[in-house]
């Protein structure tokens, strides 16, 4: 079992962080390369000639190449990363992406894989002028398997779409995540995206049954088989599993989608402080047993700048923490009873001090939203995760040992201040991946290496086992063509 | 002190996708999740906050429909109502329950229960009929105030600000009354734990239909449910001119 904790840690100067809102949204970012101090690599420049080559594999209208049309694709989501490319390049099938692949390998050209571009840390996005290699048309579903529940796609299907589809045939999908109505199952899998629905489900790597993808000369690697078993030699798909593009772009995806639980019921608790927290986990862990599906915790500040900024109801009073709980079942009344016998405890024991519990589908979404939409609450209102001065570092390592050292703990630090300055973010950034990997911990649980982290891979991997995967990255991209600048480290 | 009267109806929740039956009879309910109407919550909310301000004295939730409407009774008794009567109506009766039977129901039962008021939201999501009030209104002979957006005491009654086409109307309506709550009325409250597990010990009054006197025959026939027609796709112009011409195809302009 795993335990997901979303754990938003704000100590700003709040009325300078809303002044601020405004005034940022409307300033594109700065270029990466230039905010990042990034070398180009030497690949060829896009010429006019492979522009027309483009067109002639794909149809005009599929080669962007105005500066306005291109321009969305090369800023991140959160508005934090800037590329320069030139070239917008979509794809309808995986022969289309293959003959892209093996023309510019062939012609030295860098290549940024782009999914929904929902990434935060700036892994979808290119750093210099990569073809951006888009998915939004490679957007059909193969074959449901209603039996198995094994669905195959290709990539660019939107993780929402594919839900509701299933949805429709009593199955849902094993993930779940804030950004599901833009993202792409094919970006999901790159970057083994995590999200909600982990505790109960497992990670990608045990929900992917199949990949198909396609190596940077352009071969097409078919793993793409809907057995749960298969125990065949090298379990190939895994390398296209989180490797967020570097190794191959996968152009199809099959998964495994669990049966749709006949019971869902959410909690929403105030709770009075961590330890409770932790005491709590574990005794829901004990009362509710596999019928857990997740346990989310968020703080004070995180909840009510939520409340504020999205105009949701706060459905219970101010309490230093608030807890989530998330139950699947297959009968409500099961559930029900277990779930009563676990409040009426804790309750009494006091672990919860207040809180509401509900089964109704549109409070449940307004519970959610509350503890998941932190992120694009503070896209709302910063466009940089920037740090400041205000920060109150005992806050943090107060609370920090003591989730990692939980061993299984995900938790999402957001800090937003008023200016991004590189001095208070050097002085954050070492600090927070420092202690991490004292305890041993990942630097990264769920968005990935990309652009932003490939300077602290090694708080998180071995010597040992970041050459191995240089050595992979080698043999499978020799020109180092596919998302350049991203997940390795430079020499 | 009043005693305040709540109408409750269990609906498909708003949050959920609802299906026509192939058969086109009706939209798909088994298995699908049900909550209280939205506008039902308000009323509620309006009658709790009532209480808690000592204008009302007690506050009674009323239900009528299947087994399952005692969770939705339970719900406005977590909310804060002081208790619940049921009014079973299933199976085939339910499915052609009308807004004439539901208020014939809330009359007699207001005048059993010597209510001084009866809330109830101004429609219901899922048959958005808006009769509801009105026709108790009616039965009761008792002043309305309907699509209120705000309920005050006055010193004879009531003063209710209502939501009418292009503005606010303030009437002021004596009491024994029939209001019906609209969207802004008030923001209901979540109920807590604590007092979900109070509501499971509040009284909750069972009855038939037709111990209240009330004939649940139907006066209106459903012939046929249909989807709502589905968008057309879009098209891409390459430039303004074949815009222009399109637009002039369609006599658009």
């Amino acid at each position: 079992m795993f335990k997901s904790f979303t754990l938003i840690v704000r100590c700003v100067n709040r009325h300078n962080v809303y002044e601020h809102v405004r005034f940022a949204s409307q300033a594109l970012p700065q270029f990466s390369s230039e905010k990042y101090n990034v070398k180009r690599k030497p690949f060829n420049t896009v010429e006019i000639v492979d522009v027309n080559y483009f067109k002639s594999i794909l149809s005009e209208d599929r080669v962007l190449t105005e500066e306005s049309d291109v321009q969305p694709y090369n800023i991140d989501w959160i508005k934090n990363c800037r590329g320069q490319s030139k070239v917008v390049l979509k794809p309808k099938c995986t022969e289309e992406v293959s003959n892209i692949l093996k023309y510019s390998n062939e012609k030295r050209l860098a290549i940024c894989p782009q999914g929904g571009n929902t990434g935060l840390v700036g892994g979808s996005v290119p750093v210099f002028d990569e073809i951006v290699l888009n998915f939004v048309l490679m957007n059909k579903i193969i074959s449901l398997d209603e039996i198995s529940g094994a669905l195959i796609c290709e990539a660019g299907c939107i993780l929402e779409n594919l839900d509701n589809y299933v949805r429709e045939r009593n199955l849902i999908m094993p993930l779940d995540l804030g950004a599901k109505g833009t993202c792409h199952i094919g970006g999901n899998a790159s970057t083994n995206a995590g999200g909600l629905r982990l505790l109960r489900y497992g990670n990608l790597h045990g929900s992917i049954l199949g990949i198909e993808a396609v190596k940077a000369d352009g071969t097409v690697i078919d793993c793409l088989r809907a057995m749960k078993k298969d125990n065949t030699g090298y379990h190939l798909k895994h390398l296209f599993i989180g490797s967020e593009g570097t190794l191959g772009v996968v152009t199809k995806v099959a998964i495994h989608c669990p049966v749709l639980p006949k019971a869902v019921t959410v909690g929403f608790f105030g709770v009075k402080n961590f330890e409770n927290i932790l005491q709590l986990y574990k005794s829901a862990k004990s009362s509710l047993g596999e019928i857990l599906s997740a346990f989310e915790m968020a703080d004070f500040h995180s909840i009510i700048s939520t409340v504020k900024n999205l105009k949701l109801p706060n459905p219970i009073s101010a309490y230093p923490f608030y807890v989530l709980i998330e139950t699947h079942g297959s009968d409500e009344n099961h559930d029900a009873e277990k779930l009563n016998n676990f409040l009426s405890k804790e309750m009494e024991s006091g672990l919860i001090i207040d809180g509401t519990v509900t089964s109704e589908p549109a409070k449940m979404q307004d519970a959610y939203k509350l503890v998941y939409l932190f992120l694009h609450d503070f896209r709302h209102d910063t466009l940089f995760f920037k740090y400041s001065n205000t920060l109150c570092p005992g806050h943090l390592t107060e609370i920090f040992p003591r989730v990692v050292s939980s061993g299984d703990g995900n938790i999402h630090i957001n800090v937003t201040v008023p200016q991004y300055t590189k001095q208070v973010a050097s002085l954050l950034e070492p600090y927070i991946f420092e202690e991490v990997s004292k305890l041993n911990g990942s630097i990264s649980a769920e968005h990935g290496i990309g652009f932003r982290k490939p300077h602290y891979i090694h708080y998180s991997k071995d010597p040992s086992a970041l050459q191995l995967m240089k050595d992979l990255k080698q043999l499978m991209d020799p020109n180092g063509i596919l998302n350049p600048y991203k997940v390795l480290p430079e020499q | 002190m009043a005693r305040v009267l709540v109408g409750v109806k269990r609906v498909i929740d708003y949050a959920v996708k609802v299906r026509v039956k192939p058969d086109k009879s009706g939209v798909v309910t088994d298995g699908v999740k049900h909550s209280m109407n939205p506008f039902d919550e308000i009323a509620v909310e309006e009658a709790v906050r009532m209480k808690e301000k000592k204008l009302a004295s007690e506050v009674i939730a009323v239900s009528c429909g299947p087994a399952q409407s005692q969770e939705t009774l339970r719900t406005a008794l977590a909310m804060g109502a002081d208790r619940a009567i049921h009014v079973e109506v299933a199976g085939a009766e339910y499915d052609t329950l009308q807004p004439i039977h539901v208020a014939k129901i809330l009359a007699k039962l207001s005048k059993d229960e010597k209510a001084d008021l009866v809330i109830v939201g101004k429609q219901a999501i899922d048959d958005d009929s808006n009769q509801t009030a009105q026709m108790t209104a009616a039965l009761l002979d008792w002043p309305q105030g309907t699509f209120a957006s705000k309920v005050e005491k006055s010193d004879s009654g009531l003063t209710v600000t209502r939501e009418i086409d292009g503005g606010l109307e303030v009437i002021k309506t004596k009491l024994p009354a029939v209001i019906s709550a609209d969207l802004r009325l008030n923001e209901p409250r979540y109920a807590t734990l604590p007092n979900i597990m109070k509501a499971k010990k509040k009284p909750l009054k069972k009855v038939a239909a037709k111990d209240l006197g009330v004939d649940l025959s139907p006066r209106i026939k459903v012939i046929s449910v249909e989807d709502p027609p589905v968008r057309q796709a879009g098209s891409i112009v390459p430039d303004v001119d074949t815009l222009v011409a399109k637009l002039k195809e369609g006599g658009h302009i």
